[in-house]
């Protein structure tokens, strides 16, 4: 193999992994705020404002490469350690391990490429209609993304199907966060116990918090 | 008490292999895992009279110390390196840790880097390849210092005798979902990189170590923490968390060679 990329030894790629989990976690956070203005009731109005602005932002655009850029190593990192962790055990046991682990660690990739799925149908749905490579829905311009967002959760299927894929995204980042800290070296008996109870606040909160908003429109809208 | 045993039978690394059960009575609950292997062998040789297929040889296992200290003793038993009981490897597991009538399944240690020689014995010579690839500290000759010229906090010491406590016995391999050494070299790397002598040779080590450890076939860690759990010497996790600290730290800060630019002649 003669890519330098490939040639990276497994901590220098778990490294690049954390830091880009890392940076997608604050992501979340801030998409998240911005999807809770959906539940304000004010029309819509400051949830446009917030995405137009997001849209339009020269700052915000430049981070938006770094986005991308930090989901695809992210994805591809991923794809090329669990390849390796297969290969480094040919032969499996005819029992299954019984040992004490984290239970969510082992599954990351599937979970992860069950979100990546999610992630591919959410980019049709919004950022690509966005960019014009998508037609919107009939009777919605290309930049309405509250009538867009309307349209999707009023629909039941979609939205079951949106709950479920967020709850696996919260086991995702439930093991995703606190590995993240071990992986850089920060493991620590003063701060272990935060870290961990962060974890699981923040995958709960992340999970929760977009849930609530399918539901919202399903019943109360 | 009265067992069926299953076990792993292969008889080379290049054939295949296959289960065989085998029926054992009267074990006793006092005798070691290990003891009722070699009452089942005895039976074995007892009972064959000319050439025999070769599940019906004795079954080959490592041992040697049988107290815990050498490493050799590794088995997969029942879904768990060294058994159902932890902080304790084979050959300190009691038969009173399984009940009359149990269906005990031995396996060998399954890792790329892990060829099965025979039977349930593995060739964990990998290992060894990492030490040599920089788990040591170079001593030049000269008189013996002082021993208390050296200060050495008792923190530190305390933490790397913890490491030091690793008898290599691979049941961390075994154990993690990735077939991943990193609790094995992380105890390694720690066990010298905590004290002064070893932190000479830290930044250069700990880069070549990790090195050997991915060229040989081992998987990488998804903090999973099957190692932790199931080390017979119980060494901690947070020795991982050192590994990749010291490891990003010679990455980051140290130059491997010396050039002109970094201030060498
Ligand atoms: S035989 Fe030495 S540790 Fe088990």
């Amino acid at each position: 193999m003669n890519n330098k990329i490939l040639e990276f030894s497994s901590i220098s790629k778990k490294v690049f992994m954390a830091l880009a989990g890392l940076f997608l976690i604050v992501f979340l956070l801030v998409h998240l705020t911005i999807n809770l203005f959906l539940l304000l009731g004010d029309g819509g109005k400051l949830f446009t404002a917030s995405a137009h602005f997001m849209s339009t932002n020269p700052v915000i655009k430049i981070f938006e490469v770094f986005l991308f850029g930090g989901f695809i190593l992210h994805i591809i990192i991923g794809i090329l350690l669990t390849l390796k962790n297969w290969a480094s055990r040919p032969v499996g046991y005819n029992q299954s391990n019984k040992s004490k682990t984290a239970f969510f660690s082992k599954y990351m990739i599937w979970t992860g490429l069950i979100v990546f799925t999610f992630l591919a149908i959410h980019m049709m749905n919004f950022y690509f209609v966005k960019l014009g490579l998508v037609q919107p829905p009939d009777g919605v311009g290309k930049h309405e993304f509250y009538q867009m967002t309307i349209l999707l959760f009023s629909n039941k299927v979609y939205s079951s199907i949106y709950i479920v894929l967020l709850i696996i995204l919260g086991f995702h980042l439930n093991h995703a966060f606190k590995a993240a800290f071990q992986t850089l070296g920060l493991n620590h008996n003063k701060y272990n116990c935060t870290i961990g109870f962060l974890g699981t606040a923040y995958s709960i909160i992340v999970a929760g918090g977009f849930i609530i908003i399918p539901i919202y429109f399903m019943f109360f809208f | 008490m009265n067992l069926t045993l299953k076990i792993w039978r292969q008889p080379s690394v290049d054939k295949k292999g296959k289960f065989e059960t085998y029926q054992i009575n009267d074990i006793s609950a006092d005798c070691s895992f290990l003891e009722m292997l070699d009452q089942l062998n005895e039976k074995l040789i007892n009972d064959s009279n000319g050439p025999v297929d070769f599940t019906k040889c004795p079954v080959s296992f490592d041992h040697d110390c049988r107290e815990g200290i050498c490493g050799m003793c590794g088995l997969y038993i029942n879904g768990r390196p060294h058994g159902p009981d932890s902080g304790i490897t084979t050959c300190q597991l009691h038969m009173r840790k399984f009940k009359d009538g149990d269906t005990i399944v031995v396996e060998p240690w399954r890792s790329k880097a892990f060829p099965i020689i025979r039977d349930l014995v593995v060739d964990r010579g990998a290992l060894d390849k990492i030490i040599q690839a920089g788990g040591y500290v170079s001593v030049n000759t000269g008189g013996i210092p002082d021993a208390n010229s050296i200060p050495i906090s008792k923190r530190n010491s305390d933490l790397a005798m913890d490491a030091a406590s690793c008898i290599g016995c691979g049941a961390c391999v075994a154990s993690c979902a990735n077939a991943s050494a990193m609790l094995f070299v992380s105890a390694k790397v720690s066990q010298l990189a905590l004290l002064p002598q070893g932190k000479i040779e830290a930044k250069e080590r700990v880069q070549s170590m990790v090195k050997e450890m991915d060229s040989l076939g081992f998987g990488n860690c998804s903090n999973t923490y099957g190692c932790e759990a199931e080390c017979p010497k119980e060494i901690s996790k947070s020795n991982i968390a050192r590994l990749n600290r010291e490891f990003i730290g010679a990455k980051v800060c140290y130059e491997n060679e010396v050039t002109r630019a970094a201030g060498g002649a």
